[in-house]
C-alpha cells in the first residue's frame, strides 16, 4: 500500500485555483463564503493530489468499465401502474400552487 | 441471556415455542434503546408506537400456530434496525443530513417493503454519515455515533447506527449500504457479521442513491445463519431497479454447514502491505491458521492494480455522487441546499471537477479504465481459488475526532474494502479477535453471486472460533 505523501500544498502550486474552486462550486449549484473556498482549495487539492497516483498505469488499450452487470436494454412492460397522488407527491414541497410546485422563475418576463 | 441479545435463529425458536411474545421481544429492544441510546446515538428516529403495533400483529399470528404462515414470513416478530438511507413510507427518513430533515417518504424502499412482507419489525431508523460520506460516523447531521465496545471510539461508517445497534443489543439486525466499505468495516469495528452482496443481487430502488454503479445493499447481523436468512428475504429481480439480474435466489441457508475442505482461499499480498498495522497483522494471520486447522488450503496470490483502487474510488465514486445530490434543490421535497455540510460540498465538488471539460478524460475516464484493471484482476484471481481472505481495516477502531480534520487520512480507512465495489463483487466480513479491546474483523470475498460459498466459508470460521458471543459492556 503507497503511504501518504505529505507535500506542501500552497496556494502556489496547489492543484485547483482560487477560480476553479468557485467554477465547480458554481457547476455543482454550491455556494461557498470565501473561508470555505480556502479550505476547500487546500482539501481539495491534496486529493487531487493523492489522485496522480493513477498516472503511473498504462490504459491506452483497455476499455472503461461503467457497470458491472453486463446488462443490457433492461426493459419492463409497457402497462401504466399504481403511482403516487398529486397529494402525496405534492406532501414535502414548501411552495404549492394549485396542485404543482412552485420554483423560481427560469425566464424573467 | 436478554431477549435483545439473542440471534434472530434463537428468537424464531423462542417465538414458535412460545417460550416469549414478540412484544417482549420489541420491548426489550425499545428499553435497551431508552437507557443506552444517548450516550451511543445509534438512532435519528425510534418507532415505538409503530414497533409494538406491528408485535401485536406478530403475536396474533404467532398464536393461531399456522407454521405454514411462519415459512412464508421468515423475520416474523423479529425487531431490526433500518439505515436511514432506506425510504420508509410514513415515517421520517434522513439521510443523516439535514437537506432531509423534515422528509417523510411517500413509498417504502423495496428491501423495506420485502422486510416488512416477511413479517420484521422496523424498531427504528439507524444513525448515519450524511448520504452515506463516511467511514467513522462522525459526519451525521445528528451527532456522531460512538462504538459501544469503547465510546471514546468511533464505531465505523458510513452505516454507523445500524452497527452500533446491533453490537448495542438494540435489535436483532440492521441494514445497512455497502459503496466503499460502509458495512464491512463497522461490521469489523463492532464485532458483528457484515454482507456486502454482489452488486445488483439485492435491489437499490428507494434507498437514497449515493454512488450508483458502487452502491451495495446489506445487512448486519449477530451470526452467519442470520446474514443468509436476511438474504433470502432481501435478495431478487426487481422490476423497479434495472440493475437487478434477473438471476434466482436460492434459498441461502441451506448448506451453511458445508464446511471448507479442500477449499483454496487465496491470500492477496497488496492486502498486507506497510501499512497495515502489525496487531491486525496478527489477528488475520491467527485466522488464516485457523481456516487451514479446518481443511481449507491457503494459496498466495495478487491482485497487481490494489495500490490505485482508492484513487480510482475517490475518483468514480464522487463523481456519481455530484450526479446524485443535484436531486436535493428542496423544491419538490427536503430543504435547501445551504443546509450541505463540510464532507458532501467536499465530494460534490470533486466529482463535479472530475466530469468538467478539459479534466473528463484525465480523471473519470482514467478513473473507469483502472476499475477495468481492477475487476480484471480479481477475475484472473478467481480462477486459481475460490474466496479471497484479507484484513478489513489496515488499523483497529481510531479515536473519535482522530481523522476528522484530515479528508483524506479518513479516506485511507477504505483502501482494503473498495476494490469490492469496483469489481461489483461480495464481501463477508467476520468478527476475527480484539486490539485493546477493541473488534477486528477478517473479510472473506468471492466472484459474483457467490453468496452461498462466502456463507459457507463464514459459517465453518464462526463454529470453530466465540468472538461472536462477545458482547461489549455498556
Amino acid at each position: 500500500m503507497k503511504t501518504l505523501k505529505n507535500k506542501k500544498i500552497n496556494a502556489k502550486n496547489a492543484k485547483l485555483s482560487v477560480e476553479e474552486v468557485k467554477h465547480v462550486a458554481a457547476l455543482a449549484n454550491i455556494k461557498l463564503s470565501p473561508q470555505e473556498i480556502s479550505k476547500f482549495q487546500k482539501q481539495l487539492s491534496e486529493i487531487l493530489d493523492y489522485i496522480e497516483i493513477l498516472n503511473e498505469v498504462k490504459t491506452e488499450n483497455v476499455e472503461p468499465t461503467s457497470q458491472v452487470t453486463g446488462l443490457e436494454n433492461v426493459f419492463r412492460e409497457e402497462k401504466t401502474e399504481k403511482c403516487l397522488t398529486q397529494e402525496e407527491a405534492l406532501s414535502g414541497a414548501k411552495d404549492k400552487y394549485q396542485g404543482r410546485f412552485k420554483t423560481k422563475a427560469i425566464f424573467n418576463d | 441471556m436478554e431477549l435483545n441479545q439473542l440471534t434472530i435463529k434463537e428468537a424464531q425458536k423462542g417465538l414458535a415455542e412460545k417460550k416469549f411474545s414478540s412484544i417482549e421481544l420489541t420491548k426489550a429492544c425499545l428499553a435497551q434503546i431508552k437507557k443506552h441510546d444517548k450516550k451511543i446515538n445509534a438512532f435519528i428516529t425510534v418507532c415505538e408506537k409503530e414497533a409494538l403495533e406491528k408485535a401485536r400483529e406478530a403475536d396474533k399470528i404467532i398464536s393461531h400456530k399456522q407454521s405454514l404462515l411462519l415459512r412464508n414470513k421468515p423475520l416474523l416478530g423479529i425487531p431490526i434496525g433500518v439505515k436511514d438511507l432506506y425510504l420508509t413510507k410514513g415515517i421520517r427518513t434522513t439521510a443523516g443530513a439535514k437537506v432531509l430533515d423534515d422528509f417523510v417518504p411517500q413509498y417504502d424502499a423495496t428491501v423495506v417493503e420485502r422486510i416488512k412482507k416477511a413479517g420484521a419489525i422496523i424498531i427504528g431508523k439507524t444513525n448515519l454519515d450524511a448520504w452515506a460520506h463516511g467511514s467513522s460516523g462522525e459526519n451525521s447531521d445528528y451527532g456522531a455515533t460512538r462504538n459501544p465496545w469503547n465510546s471514546d471510539y468511533v464505531p465505523g461508517g458510513s452505516s454507523s447506527g445500524s452497527a452500533a445497534a446491533l453490537a448495542a443489543s438494540m435489535c436483532l439486525a440492521a441494514t445497512g449500504t455497502d459503496t466503499g466499505g460502509s458495512i464491512r468495516l463497522p461490521a469489523s469495528f463492532c464485532n458483528l457479521v457484515g454482507l456486502k452482496p454482489t452488486y445488483g443481487r439485492v435491489s437499490r430502488y428507494g434507498i437514497v442513491a449515493m454512488a450508483s454503479s458502487l452502491d451495495s445493499i446489506g445487512h448486519f447481523s449477530r451470526r452467519v445463519f442470520d446474514a443468509a436468512l436476511i438474504l433470502n428475504v432481501t435478495a431478487g429481480n426487481d422490476s423497479y431497479d434495472a440493475t437487478t439480474p434477473p438471476k434466482e435466489v436460492p434459498d441461502y441457508t441451506k448448506g451453511i454447514e458445508k464446511g471448507v475442505k479442500g477449499l483454496k482461499i487465496g491470500i492477496p499480498s497488496e492486502y498486507f502491505g506497510k501499512g497495515l498495522d502489525e496487531r491486525v497483522k496478527d489477528v488475520v494471520e491467527e485466522a488464516i491458521k485457523k481456516m487451514e486447522e479446518l481443511g481449507a488450503r491457503i494459496v498466495k496470490i495478487s491482485l497487481p492494480h490494489t495500490q490505485y483502487a482508492l484513487a480510482a474510488y475517490y475518483i468514480i465514486q464522487p463523481s456519481e455522487v455530484s450526479s446524485n445530490l443535484a436531486r436535493y434543490d428542496g423544491i419538490r421535497y427536503g430543504l435547501p441546499r445551504e443546509r450541505f455540510a463540510d464532507e458532501a460540498k467536499r465530494r460534490m465538488m470533486l466529482g463535479t471537477f472530475a466530469l468538467s471539460a478539459g479534466y473528463y478524460e484525465a480523471y473519470y475516464l482514467k478513473a473507469m479504465k483502472i476499475r477495468t484493471l481492477i475487476k480484471k484482476d480479481f477475475d484472473q484471481v478467481f480462477s486459481k481459488v475460490e474466496v479471497i481472505m484479507s484484513p478489513v481495516s489496515p488499523n483497529p477502531p481510531f479515536k473519535i475526532g482522530e481523522r476528522i480534520n484530515d479528508p483524506l487520512k479518513m479516506y485511507l480507512s477504505d483502501v482494503l474494502t473498495v476494490t469490492a465495489n469496483l469489481a461489483g463483487i461480495p464481501g463477508l466480513s467476520i468478527p476475527a479477535g480484539f486490539v485493546n479491546g477493541l473488534p477486528v474483523g477478517i473479510q472473506f470475498l468471492g466472484p459474483q453471486f457467490s453468496e452461498e460459498l462466502l456463507f459457507q466459508v463464514g459459517d465453518a470460521y464462526e463454529q470453530a472460533t466465540d468472538w461472536q458471543q462477545r458482547r461489549p459492556k455498556l
